[in-house]
C-alpha cells in the first residue's frame, strides 16, 4: 500500500473545477512532483493534502487513514510555503523550535533538535538571526529546516525555489535531492518549472486543467509523452501532425503537415487514416549543410536496437530562418519549402565554434525512425 | 561647461533648501507661538507667587525677582494631590486596558472582513467624531440616568438579590464607561492599521506546524500586533490622563481627576502657580510613561520591527 493515496479527488470552486478526479499513489521515500502550468490544480491538490482545503469528492489517505477529519495542525504533514512564511518576530532558532513546542516536545530536548535541524540545512552560525537578516536562499533553508525538524511523514513543497535566482535555484535543487536522500522523508513537490521537475523527481504527475495527463518517471515523461500537452509542456518539442498513412512492423507513417511522409517507430498499433502526431525533440534532429548533389548520403548507421537498420532515416531539406545563440547550444529554426518550421539544436562544443549556419543557409535535416515518439 | 552645470546644481540645491524652509515655516511659527512660548510662560508661572485676587503677583517686587518653589513644595507635601494623581493614572490605565480588550476583537474583525466592507466598518468606528465631544458625553447622562432602561435593569437585578438600588450616574462607573467610549476609536484605528497588514501565510504556516487557534493567536498574531497595541495605548492613555470634562459631567464628588484639579486651580481657586505645577507634573509624567513604553516596545521588538508586519 502506498504511503499517500489520493483517490478520485475533485475540488470545484463555483463553476470552475480546479481538481478533477485525480488519483495518485505516492510511495514512502519518494520524491514526487506535481507539474503543470498555473491554474492546473497542483496547488489546490497540495493544499488538500496539507488540510487547508477539503476535497468535494474522493479521499486522501495517509498510511491508510482518511485525513478528511483532521485539521492541518493534526496532520503529520508539513508544508514549505512559496513565500517561506517565516515568523518575522522569531529568530532562526525560534522558527525551527516552533513546531517542536507545538508538538509538546520536552523543553530539554528542543535545543539539540533545533541544532540538528540547523546543521541539516547548513545554517550553522545563523541561529540567532531574524528572517529579515537572511538572504533568500537562507530563508528557504530555514523554512525547510522548520518543516523537517519534527520528522513529518510527508513534506509538501509549494514552488519553494520560485523566488530564487537561477544560479541559487540550481544549488538548492542539488541540496534538496541530497537532503531528501538523507532524511528519507517523502517529498511532494509542486512546480510549474519542467526542468526543475525533471531534475528533482523520482516520479512526476503532469497536470493540466485539473487532471493528471501523465504520471511516470522523468525520463519516460520526457522521451515518451503520451499526449500533445505533455509533449509540448515538457521541454522543447516539434509536434508533427497529420493523418496516419501506413502502419505495421512497429513503424507508423504519417503525412506530416508541411513536411511530407514521416516514419516513426512505435509499439502502439494504429489504423491508417486516423490523425496522429509525432513528438520530436530538437536535439534528436541532425542538421547538415546541404550537399550540392541531389542524392543525400544514406550510408548505413549503427543503431543500438538493430531493428532500425533496415529503416531509412527521415530526411528533409530546408533553410535556416532563425537562430538563437544560447551559449552552450544554438537553436536553429529550419523551415521546409512547404512551410513547416522545425526547431533543432546543436551543441557548441567545438573550440571557437559558435555558429554552424547563417540565416538563409540551405540545410538537410534528418532523424532516425526511433528519434520521435508517436502520439495518437 | 562644467562651471555652469555645477552652478545650476548649486542654485537648485539652495532653492530646494529654501523650499523646505518655506513649507516648514508656518507650522514652526505656529508651534513657537502657541506651544513653546505658552509652555515657557507656564514653567515660569509655576515658580511665581499667586496674586492676592488670583492670577499672579508682580514678577519683580521692590527690585527683587519674586521666584520660589512654594507651589512645588505644596504639591509634594499635601498628599491629597499625589492621591488624585495616582487615581488619575489608575483611571487612565483602566481605560487603556478596557479599550484594548474591546478594540482588539473589533479591529481584528474589520481587518478580516471582506475588503469592500472594511471602509464602511471603519467609517462606523469614526462616525462618533462627527458629533461634538460634549454632546456625546451628555448623551451618557441620559443613557445612565436613573429613569433610563440601563439603570432600571441593573437595579432590577440588584433588588432580586435584595440589594439596595445604586445610581449609575455620577459614579466612577459612569466616568470609566464614558472614558472607554470616547477613547475606543483611538485604540481601534492603530490596531486595525497593524492587523490589516498581517500575512495570512504566517497563520497557515503556524497551523501547518501544529499550532491550534489559540496558539496561533498568542504566538503569531498578538506579538506581531504589539506595535499597534503600543500606539493605541499611547493614544488612549495620554489624553485619558488629562481629561476633565467627563468626571465633571458624569462623575461624583469622589471622581475628581487631575484634570479637574488643574481646571479648578486656574478657573475657580485662581491659583495659577499651583495649577502650572500640576500641569507640568502631568506633562512630565505622561512623557516619562510614554517614553518608557516606547523604550520597552523597542527593546522588546528590537531587530524584528523592520519588515516584521508583512512582506506585502
Amino acid at each position: 500500500m502506498a504511503l499517500l493515496e489520493i483517490q478520485n479527488v475533485s475540488r470545484r470552486f463555483g463553476d470552475f473545477t480546479a481538481v478533477d478526479q485525480v488519483s495518485i499513489a505516492i510511495e514512502a521515500g519518494e520524491f514526487f512532483t506535481l507539474l503543470g502550468p498555473s491554474g492546473c490544480g497542483k496547488t489546490t491538490l497540495l493544499r488538500m493534502i496539507a488540510g487547508f482545503d477539503l476535497p468535494d469528492e474522493g479521499r486522501i489517505l495517509l498510511s491508510g487513514e482518511d485525513l478528511a477529519d483532521r485539521p492541518p495542525e493534526q496532520r503529520p504533514v508539513r508544508t514549505v510555503f512559496q513565500s517561506y512564511a517565516l515568523f518575522p518576530h522569531m529568530t532562526v532558532e525560534g522558527n525551527i523550535a516552533f513546531p517542536l513546542q507545538m508538538s509538546k516536545t520536552p523543553a530539554a530536548e528542543v535545543p539539540a533538535k533545533v541544532q540538528a535541524a540547523i546543521e541539516d540545512v547548513r545554517l550553522i552560525g545563523f541561529g540567532k538571526r531574524y528572517p529579515h537578516e537572511l538572504s533568500g536562499g537562507q530563508k528557504q533553508r530555514v523554512a525547510i529546516g522548520r518543516a523537517l525538524v519534527t520528522h513529518p511523514t510527508v513534506l509538501l513543497l509549494d514552488e519553494p525555489l520560485a523566488a530564487l535566482d537561477a544560479k541559487l535555484r540550481e544549488e538548492m535543487q542539488i541540496e534538496l535531492i541530497n537532503l531528501q536522500k538523507e532524511v528519507g522523508i517523502t517529498f511532494v513537490y509542486v512546480t510549474h518549472d519542467q526542468t526543475e521537475a525533471l531534475a528533482l523527481s523520482h516520479r512526476i504527475a503532469v497536470m493540466n486543467k485539473g487532471r493528471v495527463e501523465q504520471l511516470d518517471q522523468p525520463s519516460k515523461i520526457y522521451s515518451f509523452p503520451t499526449s500533445r500537452f505533455v509533449a509540448d509542456f515538457i521541454g522543447k518539442c516539434n509536434l508533427l501532425e497529420g493523418p496516419v498513412t501506413a502502419s505495421g512492423n512497429g513503424v507508423v507513417s504519417i503525412d506530416a503537415e508541411g513536411l511530407g511522409p514521416v516514419r516513426v517507430a512505435t509499439g502502439v498499433a494504429v489504423a491508417a487514416g486516423k490523425s496522429g502526431a509525432i513528438a520530436l525533440r530538437p536535439e534528436k534532429i541532425r542538421v547538415a549543410a546541404s550537399t550540392l548533389n541531389a542524392e543525400p548520403d544514406r550510408g548505413p548507421e549503427e543503431k543500438p536496437d538493430g531493428r532500425s537498420d533496415t529503416e531509412p532515416d527521415n530526411h528533409f531539406r530546408g533553410t535556416v530562418t532563425d537562430y538563437l545563440y544560447l551559449g552552450d547550444v544554438t537553436v536553429y529554426i529550419v523551415s521546409t519549402p512547404q512551410g513547416c518550421k522545425l526547431e533543432t539544436l546543436l551543441a557548441n562544443s567545438g573550440a571557437g565554434r559558435t555558429k554552424f549556419f547563417e540565416v538563409g543557409d540551405a540545410v538537410e535535416v534528418s532523424w532516425s525512425v526511433d528519434a520521435g515518439h508517436f502520439i495518437s | 561647461m562644467p562651471d555652469t552645470s555645477s552652478h545650476k546644481a548649486m542654485t537648485s540645491r539652495s532653492s530646494e533648501r529654501f523650499g523646505k524652509w518655506l513649507v516648514s515655516a508656518p507650522p514652526l511659527v505656529y508651534l513657537l507661538f502657541f506651544f513653546a512660548i505658552p509652555a515657557l510662560i507656564m514653567v515660569l508661572a509655576s515658580f511665581r507667587t499667586p496674586g492676592e485676587f488670583g492670577g499672579l503677583s508682580p514678577l519683580v517686587e521692590d527690585g527683587k525677582l519674586d521666584l520660589n518653589l512654594d507651589s512645588y513644595v505644596r504639591f509634594f507635601t499635601e498628599s491629597v494631590y499625589a492621591q488624585i494623581f495616582v487615581k488619575s493614572v489608575w483611571y487612565a490605565l483602566l481605560t487603556t486596558l478596557f479599550c484594548l480588550l474591546l478594540a482588539y476583537p473589533l479591529a481584528a474583525l474589520i481587518a478580516r472582513s471582506p475588503k469592500k466592507y472594511r471602509d464602511l466598518l471603519l467609517l462606523l468606528v469614526i462616525l462618533p467624531f462627527w458629533s461634538n465631544f460634549l454632546i456625546r458625553v451628555y448623551a451618557w447622562m441620559i443613557i445612565l440616568g436613573p429613569n433610563a432602561a440601563m439603570a432600571r435593569a441593573a437595579n432590577g437585578v440588584l433588588s432580586w438579590f435584595g440589594h439596595e438600588p445604586v445610581p449609575l450616574l455620577f459614579s466612577s462607573f459612569a466616568v470609566l464607561v464614558c472614558l472607554v467610549y470616547v477613547h475606543l476609536p483611538f485604540m481601534v484605528l492603530p490596531l486595525y492599521a497593524n492587523l490589516e497588514k498581517h500575512d495570512q501565510a504566517l497563520l497557515d504556516a503556524a497551523q501547518d506546524l501544529g499550532a491550534n487557534g489559540w496558539q496561533r493567536f498568542w504566538r503569531i498574531t498578538f506579538p506581531l500586533s504589539l506595535p499597534g497595541v503600543y500606539a493605541g495605548a499611547a493614544l488612549v492613555f495620554i489624553p485619558a490622563l488629562g481629561i476633565f470634562a467627563i468626571p465633571d459631567i458624569l462623575g461624583g464628588p469622589e471622581d475628581s481627576l487631575i484634570g479637574n484639579v488643574i481646571k479648578q486651580q486656574f478657573l475657580e481657586t485662581r491659583d495659577w502657580p499651583f495649577g502650572s505645577v500640576l500641569s507640568i507634573v502631568l506633562t512630565v509624567a505622561a512623557l516619562v510613561l510614554a517614553g518608557l513604553a516606547a523604550w520597552v516596545g523597542r527593546s522588546q521588538l528590537g531587530t524584528r520591527s523592520s519588515g516584521a508586519l508583512s512582506r506585502a
